[in-house]
């Protein structure tokens, strides 16, 4: 990447292998996330995406080697890595028993807001005027049950207009969201980045992104 | 600790303390539970139907109701704790809000421990009211009734927190209805057994104050560990 950093990179995994269901997924695999990185993720069906960006969140062991941050292996500091950590994998984690903004509070004061918005009643303001951003106001009481796909993915999705954590990583974030809004989010990750973060993100779709903005790693389908 | 750039530093700042994240899970998991009525009333009426059901199968005869009171009680309440343990932690992992709560900053065991909290509150406790008008039903011996409420109120959480640690080895897997009674029923075993002891005990006017006491035990050694295993369960539950 481009950008200059001199720091050691925000998170680098170590010779991983994965394997599933008796097939290796991949071997060896070495990544290195700067600061500044939109890191795009690539193959086909199969090919072990997700995978790899599960163990990258430590919510999965690889078969062999390590992720590292700040130095030493997720494991070790495990509560550090996740407050500086935003996942959003394939299930958007909306409780289609609570509301929109009941629903976004909630992530927000379970991965900690800032500490200006301690008290409850100020987490609930922050979540309607992230709600905003991601144009489901209106829909703020509205239970998330009764909501489309799209609208629950936006619920989930808001959680990264609030988020200071460095580390984004986003397993197939534009799934049914409209043209707009994968625009917005576009936006949102060159804004991340710029200040400091990296993103790392599967998509199908093509980043509208300038290439030379956006790191590709390719996984291919292994048959054995 | 910082270690780069302009507004993005990694700091360990900015999360809720351990109570506060205790009692947000727990807001969060009655108010679910209150929106989605069924998870309450479901146990209940199961266990209301299991033992109004009794009488009518045995005969009214006191003698032979009041005898066997305290065990049909006890039973009624393992299985709908059972039948009620399953939602515990299956729809927070059909729906992602699990990883969500494994990758949150928080210690996991603190998260885990409010789930089980907000699960007796909705599903322990309401047994607790209703078992003495059922015990009415039964002719439970009068001096009982004093130990039926300790036992139902040590033994009941117990029976929430041996449970999650089933439900959460098995949350991974499509059905694992009956691997989960296989893995929590025998665990329940010993509970069983001294909290009917207690309450024959106290029916004849004896002192059950050792097997009360043997009941707490099994609570306290229950609340400490539990979380703990359960965390480590869901760990590799959703590996």
């Amino acid at each position: 990447m481009s950008t200059s950093h001199l720091s050691s990179p925000l998170l680098c995994a170590n010779e991983l292998t994965c394997i599933r269901e008796d097939r290796i997924l991949f071997e060896a695999l070495d990544v290195k996330i700067n600061a500044g990185d939109i890191v795009q993720v690539e193959g086909p069906n199969g090919a072990g995406k997700t995978s790899l960006l599960r163990i990258l969140a430590g919510l999965s062991q690889p078969y062999e080697g390590e992720v590292v941050f700040n130095k030493q292996p997720i494991s070790n500091n495990r509560e550090l890595f996740h407050q500086n950590l935003l996942y959003l994998g394939h299930l958007a984690g909306v409780k289609g028993e609570m509301t929109a903004q009941e629903n976004l509070s909630f992530n927000l004061a379970l991965h900690g807001l800032n500490t200006s918005a301690e008290n409850s009643d100020d987490i609930n303001k922050v979540a309607e005027d992230t709600l905003e951003q991601v144009n489901l106001l209106g829909f703020e009481d509205a239970l998330a049950s009764h909501l489309s796909a799209g609208q629950h993915r936006r619920i989930a999705l808001a959680r990264l207009w609030q988020s200071t954590a460095p580390i984004w990583i986003l397993d197939e974030p534009f799934t049914a969201i409209d043209k707009l809004g994968v625009k917005k989010l576009e936006q949102l990750f060159l804004h991340h980045v710029e200040q400091g973060g990296c993103v790392i993100l599967t998509t199908h779709q093509d980043l509208s992104l300038a290439k030379e903005k956006v790191k590709k790693i390719t996984l291919e389908y292994r048959f054995f | 600790m910082q270690i780069n750039t302009k507004n993005m530093t990694i700091d360990n700042s900015n999360t809720l303390s351990y109570r506060g994240a205790f009692s947000l899970i727990i807001k969060r998991d009655l108010t679910i539970a209150f929106r989605h009525r069924d998870d309450i009333l479901n146990p209940l009426i199961f266990f209301i139907i299991i033992v109004t059901l009794f009488p009518l199968g045995i005969g009214p005869e006191a003698s032979t109701l009041s005898r066997i009171a305290p065990g049909i009680i006890w039973v009624a309440a393992l299985l709908s704790t059972l039948l009620s343990l399953d939602r515990l932690f299956k729809s927070d992992h059909n729906d992602g809000s699990l990883e969500q709560m494994l990758l949150s900053p928080h210690p996991v065991f603190i998260l885990v421990l409010a789930k089980i909290v907000a699960h007796w509150l909705v599903t322990g406790l309401p047994l607790i009211f209703i078992a003495p008008l059922l015990a009415v039903l039964l002719h439970l011996n009068e001096n009982s009734y004093g130990a039926l409420m300790l036992t139902l109120l040590l033994g009941t959480p117990v029976l929430s927190l041996l449970g999650a640690i089933g439900v959460a080895l098995t949350v991974g897997i499509k059905k694992g209805g009956v691997l989960l009674s296989l893995l929590i029923l025998p665990l329940y075993i010993p509970v069983l057994i001294f909290a009917t002891s207690a309450i024959d005990t106290a029916a004849m006017n004896l002192p059950y104050s050792g097997q009360l006491a043997i009941i707490a035990a099994l609570f306290f050694g229950s609340l400490t560990l539990a979380p703990f295993a359960v965390s480590a369960a869901l760990k590799v539950s959703t590996n």
